[in-house]
Formats: structure tokens, sequence, C-alpha cells
């Protein structure tokens, strides 16, 4: 399988409109680079599902603050006061929904679920809108899976298969939204040869993954 | 000693030795520095630590080791790191022994409100919802009142974090538990009286007995009464 690839060549199958998953927690464990050149090709009219929008210039923010985005699913956009200025302007559409019950949906989507059943949300507003089931005396949310076009994720490190490792907290959403997309986009801090990460290292396998990215210049 | 000050000591006073614990960002994070030294408690970062430690020295940390701040923290030995699904199962599927958080606003039902106060701050919930629904003991560490106004209402106005009843509220002025029955008045702090803190409380505070003092001093958190 010949997995490697460029960021101009990675960004360029992604079209306009698309939704895209994006790895990161306040910017760490974004992939960064190929951020960028979504903002250099232009790429318009996105939908995001990420845990934040970063801070302005840092990671998703750039995406926001480039205009590039028409609605975001986060459980944080308070380090990014332009998503909430343009979500309070009427530019941007901005779903805001408990992390946990995030990663759940992200996971469900990846996992063939159905969607999950969550106690967390009920009797707040995050459960306008959406179904309740009691179940042993106990009121959960039915929340919906999530699947994107194409993750966008960050890795520690990632070998000439697909196999990937993550590094402490840069892990986060990066290993659940694996699962989640049509297409499996990873930029890796360090590619190394197969073999290089022992089987009971690899977090995300290797078939999750469509395509690496080169190292940087 | 500050009003924050006194909080995060007498929170830190409900820490239990071999507990896995999360402290919200604010003033529940200065809990850890008041820690009695003899107790082993671990700290969950929601971002996907457990085993948080303090930042080490300027020039040696590590970019991919943040706390749910995005601020650089380190780690203890035996420390481990994971995914936001499993930080979430930590959390919900009731592994997390305690959550400190801050409040806006706390009621007579011990429910919770700190995400938003809409038309105003919309900064999302992030991990909130989460923690208060699923943690084994909630802490609300909060100051007293806002700009004059008591947040220790009969009923939230803002928007809810969860309908799970807190287990603590601990202020500047008194350590509240709420019972089925109401807000009972626990402790107050040194110096305080009870008049004084149903005085400045808008909801109905149920007065034991036997009212206590928060056993805290300037120096070093007391020993745990």
């Amino acid at each position: 399988m010949h997995k490697a690839t460029n960021c101009t060549k990675a960004v360029e199958m992604i079209p306009d409109g698309a939704t895209l998953m994006i790895g990161g927690f306040l910017g760490v464990g974004t992939p960064t680079r190929t951020i960028d050149e979504l903002i250099r090709q232009g790429k318009k009219d996105l939908t995001v599902i990420a845990n934040d929008t970063g801070r302005p210039a840092v990671g998703i923010g750039k995406l926001i603050v480039a205009k590039l985005v028409k609605k975001v699913i986060a459980s944080h956009i308070g380090t990014n006061p332009e998503t909430q200025r343009q979500m309070i302007a009427g530019e941007l559409e901005v779903v805001l929904t408990p992390q946990g019950t995030l990663a759940e949906q992200i996971r469900a989507g990846g996992y063939g679920l159905g969607g999950v059943l969550t106690a967390t949300g009920i009797g707040t507003t995050v459960a306008d809108g959406k179904q309740t089931i009691e179940l042993n005396g106990k009121q959960y949310l039915i929340e919906l899976p999530l699947h994107a076009d194409f993750a966008l994720i960050h890795s520690h490190r990632a070998d000439y298969h697909g196999n990937l490792e993550y590094a402490l907290t840069a892990r986060n959403f990066n290993s659940i939204m694996a699962f989640s997309a049509d297409c499996v986009i990873v930029e890796p801090e360090h590619i190394v040869p197969v073999g290089v990460i022992p089987p009971d290292s690899v977090v995300t396998p290797f078939c999750l993954v469509d395509y690496v990215i080169e190292r940087g210049n | 000693m500050d009003e924050k000050t006194l909080i995060a000591k007498r929170v830190a006073l409900e820490m239990e030795h071999g507990t896995l614990v999360n402290l919200g960002i604010g003033l529940p994070t200065t809990v850890a520095n008041y820690l009695d030294a003899s107790l082993e408690v671990y700290f969950q970062s929601e971002n996907g630590i457990l085993g948080l430690a303090p930042a080490p020295e300027q020039g040696m940390v590590d970019p991919d080791l943040t706390d749910a701040g995005g601020g650089f923290v380190g780690a203890v030995p035996g420390a481990a790191s994971i995914d936001s699904a499993v930080s979430f199962g930590l959390i919900r599927g009731g592994h997390l022994d305690v959550t400190v958080l801050g409040g806006l606003e706390v009621d007579e039902l011990g429910h919770l409100a700190n995400w938003t106060v809409p038309g105003k701050m919309i900064p999302g919930m992030g991990g909130a919802m989460d923690l208060v629904s699923g943690a084994k003991k909630v802490i609300v560490a909060m100051q007293h009142s806002a700009k004059g106004k008591s947040k220790i209402l009969k009923r939230c106005t803002l928007p809810l974090t969860s309908v799970r009843r807190v287990n603590l509220i601990v202020t500047e002025l008194a350590v509240l538990e709420p019972t089925d029955a109401g807000l009972v008045l626990k402790e107050v702090a040194p110096g305080v009286t009870v008049e004084q803190v149903i005085a400045a409380t808008e909801a109905t505070l149920i007065i034991p007995e036997h009212v206590g003092v928060m056993p805290v001093s300037e120096n070093v958190a007391a020993a745990k009464a």
C-alpha cells in the first residue's frame, strides 16, 4: 500500500463544503501543516468537527479567522473570541456539545453504532430537540453518531504502512477520529520504518489510515 | 489570607488518600497547592493524562503534555496517557472520585450552573457537563457572591450544567451541603457568623444545632476535623 503523500496533494483532495474532523485539544495534537495548507488553498464552506476552535493564531483557530468555516461542532470555543464573534454575528453556525458526548458521537460514527445513550445533558439545554429514553429507571439522551468526509489527524510516529503511535496529551481525539471518516489523512511528527513501532504500541492500526503526509522541509 | 486561598485550602481538606481527582480551570486548580503532602492523590486532566504534575522548569516542557487549559504541565512517575473517549469513560463511568469546579450559581436543589451566560458569555461546556453528571463527588469551589449578589439562590436562573445534585459547596464564607431537605450550613469561615452567612445568601439555609468552623489556618492546612 502506498500511503505517502505531501501536504499539497492531500489537501487538493478536499473539496469546498467538505466535513472535516480535526484532531487536537487547544492546538495540542492538531495537524498544523495541513491546516496551513487548507488556508493556502482557500478551501471554503467547511464543516469542522473538533474539540475546540483553538486560539485565533493556533490550530483550528486559523481556519476560523480565515473565514473558511461555515459550521463548527465542538465542546468549547471560549479560547477563540473570533469564533464567538462570528457566531453572534450569524456568520458561523456553532453546535456546542459536551466533550464526552462529542467523543462518543465520533466513536459511534466509526464503530458502526447507531448512537449512544448518555445521562450527560439531561435536564439542560443540550437536551433540547433530542430524544430521551428511560432505562432501568434512569433517563438518557440519545446522541447520534458523527461521521466526516475527511479526518485530519496528528500522530507522534507513523510507519510507512500507516500504523500510528501518539504522545501524551496530543492523542486526545485523533485516535477516535481515525475511525470515523471516509478518508483519513495523518500528519505525523516522525515517519519510521515498518516494525519500529511494535504491534503492542500501535494505537491506530494501519487499516484505518489512507494517507501519510511526508515530513516537512 | 485572601478569599480564594481560603476556599482552596478548605477544598484541599476534602481530598482523600489514593483518589483520582479532576480540578477545573482557575480557582479549583489551586487546590493542588494546599494538599497534605502525605496524601497520594492523582490528578486527571480530561485532555488525556492521569497523574498530572506541575510544569518542569522553563526550557524543559514537552509541548505534547498540557492540562485542559492548554498550559504546559508535567507528569508523575506512573502517569498514564489516554484518548478523549477513555478520559470521559473514566468520568462518566464513575471511575473519577472527585471533581472540583467553579460555579456561577448553585441553588437549593444542589443544581449547578457554570457554563454560560446567554448573550454574554458562550464559551461552551467543555467537559463540565460530563464531570458533574459522572464524578462520584462534585465539589463547587466559588466565591459566595458576585458584584454584591448572592450566587447561592433558591433556583438557578442561568442554564444548568446538570440536574445531578452536587455534594459540597465551598465559599469564602461557608461550607454548604445540599441534601433532600435543602442546603445545610455545615461550617462557617473563621471569624464569620451564621447570621452573616444567612444575610449573604438568597437561598434558605438549614441551620443545624452545631455549625463548625472551617479548620483552615494561615500557614498549612489544618488536620481534617
